[in-house]
C-alpha cells in the first residue's frame, strides 16, 4: 500500500507512526465543531459498520454496553476501592 | 440479532437522535451541489465480525502475526488475572449481581436468538417485498403506458383515412343540402306558374260561359211568341211528314 504519501493531518490514527503521533495531535481539530464532527463521524463509522447492516449481531449493541459498564465502573472506583478485600497488594 | 430488531423498529431509532443514517444517506445527496442521482448502495449484509459477542476480530487479526491464535487470549487472561490480584477489579455483591444477570442474558441470547432473528429477517422481508411490489407496480403501470403511447402514435399514422371519409361526408351533406334546395326552389316556381295558368284558364272560361248565357238570353229573348207559335206549327208538321215516311218505310 505504498500510495504517494498522504499528509500527515489526515491520515487515521492507525496509519501513524508512534514518532509522529504528538505531531499529528497537534494538527487535530479541536474547536468545538471539529470535535462535533469527530465525534459525529465516528458514531457514524461505528453504526453503519456493527448495526445498520441486514443481518446484524448481538456484538453491534453488546460492545455498547460493555463499554458503558468499562467506563461505569472506571468512574464508581474511588467508591468501590471501599470493598477491597485486601489492604496491600 | 438485536441490532436486526432495532433495524426493524428503525424508524424509532433513525429518527429519535441518532439520525446517523439519514444523515449519512442524506449526506450522500447533499454531498456534491449537483445531487448525483447514483442509487444507494444496498446495505452490507453482515456487519464487522465480533468474537465472544463483545471482542472485535480487529483485535484478535492485530495480534496474530506476532503472537498467533492464542494471543489474546492469553492476553485476556493475564489482564483478568492482574486486575484481580491488584484489586483493580473489586470482587463484592455486584460481582455475583452481574454474574447471575450476565448468565441469565448469555442463556436467553443463545436459545431465543435464533427465533428472534428469523422473525426480525421476515418483517424484514416483508417491509423489502411491499416496497418491491409498489416498485414493480410502478413499472408495470408505466409500461402498460408506453405500450398505449406506442398504439396511439400507431393510430395516428392512420388518421389520413379517417379525415378523408369525414370530408366525404360533408360534402355529400352539402350535396344533399343543394340538391334540396333546388327541388324547393323548382317545385316553388312550378306552383306558382301553375297558378298563373290555371288563373288564364279560368278567365277564358268565365268569358265563354257569360258570353254563351248572354247570347242564349238573348236570343230567348228574341224570340216573340209569334215566332213561337209558327215554328211550334211547322214541327207539328215535320213530326207528320216523318211519321209518315217511317209508316211507309215500316210497311216495306
Amino acid at each position: 500500500m505504498a500510495d504517494r504519501p498522504v499528509p500527515l493531518a489526515e491520515r487515521r490514527l492507525m496509519d501513524v507512526k508512534l514518532a509522529e503521533l504528538p505531531n499529528w495531535l497537534g494538527k487535530r481539530d479541536f474547536t468545538p465543531n471539529g470535535l462535533i464532527r469527530s465525534v459525529r463521524g465516528g458514531y457514524d463509522r461505528y453504526f453503519n459498520k456493527y448495526i445498520n447492516v441486514k443481518k446484524g449481531g448481538i456484538g453491534g449493541i453488546a460492545m455498547l454496553l460493555v463499554g458503558y459498564i468499562a467506563l461505569s465502573y472506571a468512574w464508581e472506583y474511588d467508591h468501590i476501592k471501599h470493598d477491597r478485600w485486601r489492604k496491600y497488594h | 440479532m438485536l441490532s436486526r430488531l432495532v433495524l426493524t423498529s428503525g424508524s424509532a431509532l433513525k429518527n429519535s437522535g441518532s439520525f446517523g443514517a439519514c444523515v449519512v444517506q442524506a449526506s450522500r445527496s447533499i454531498h456534491s451541489s449537483p445531487q448525483s442521482k447514483a442509487p444507494l448502495p444496498p446495505l452490507p449484509e453482515k456487519g464487522g465480525k465480533i468474537r465472544h459477542g463483545i471482542f472485535p476480530e480487529e483485535l484478535f487479526s492485530l495480534l496474530y502475526p506476532k503472537t498467533g491464535v492464542t494471543g489474546p487470549y492469553m492476553l485476556g487472561t493475564g489482564l483478568l488475572l492482574y486486575m484481580l490480584s491488584k484489586e483493580i477489579y473489586v470482587i463484592n455483591h455486584e460481582t455475583f449481581a452481574a454474574l447471575s444477570i450476565s448468565s441469565v442474558i448469555i442463556y436467553g441470547i443463545k436459545k431465543f436468538g435464533p427465533g428472534v432473528a428469523a422473525y426480525a429477517d421476515k418483517l424484514n422481508e416483508e417491509k423489502v417485498a411491499k416496497a418491491q411490489e409498489v416498485k414493480d407496480v410502478a413499472v408495470a403501470r408505466l409500461a402498460q403506458a408506453i405500450e398505449d403511447e406506442k398504439k396511439e402514435q400507431w393510430r395516428v399514422e392512420g388518421r389520413h383515412m379517417l379525415f378523408d371519409t369525414k370530408r366525404n361526408n360533408v360534402t355529400m351533406l352539402l350535396e344533399t343540402n343543394y340538391r334540396e334546395r333546388l327541388h324547393m326552389v323548382t317545385s316553388e316556381v312550378k306552383r306558382r306558374l301553375d297558378y298563373q295558368v290555371e288563373l288564364q284558364n279560368l278567365h277564358r272560361r268565365m268569358e265563354q260561359e257569360h258570353m254563351v248565357n248572354w247570347v242564349e238570353q238573348n236570343v230567348v229573348k228574341s224570340i216573340t211568341p209569334q215566332q213561337e207559335k209558327e215554328s211550334i206549327a211547322k214541327c207539328i208538321s215535320d213530326l207528320k211528314v216523318l211519321a209518315k215516311a217511317t209508316q211507309a218505310r215500316a210497311a216495306v
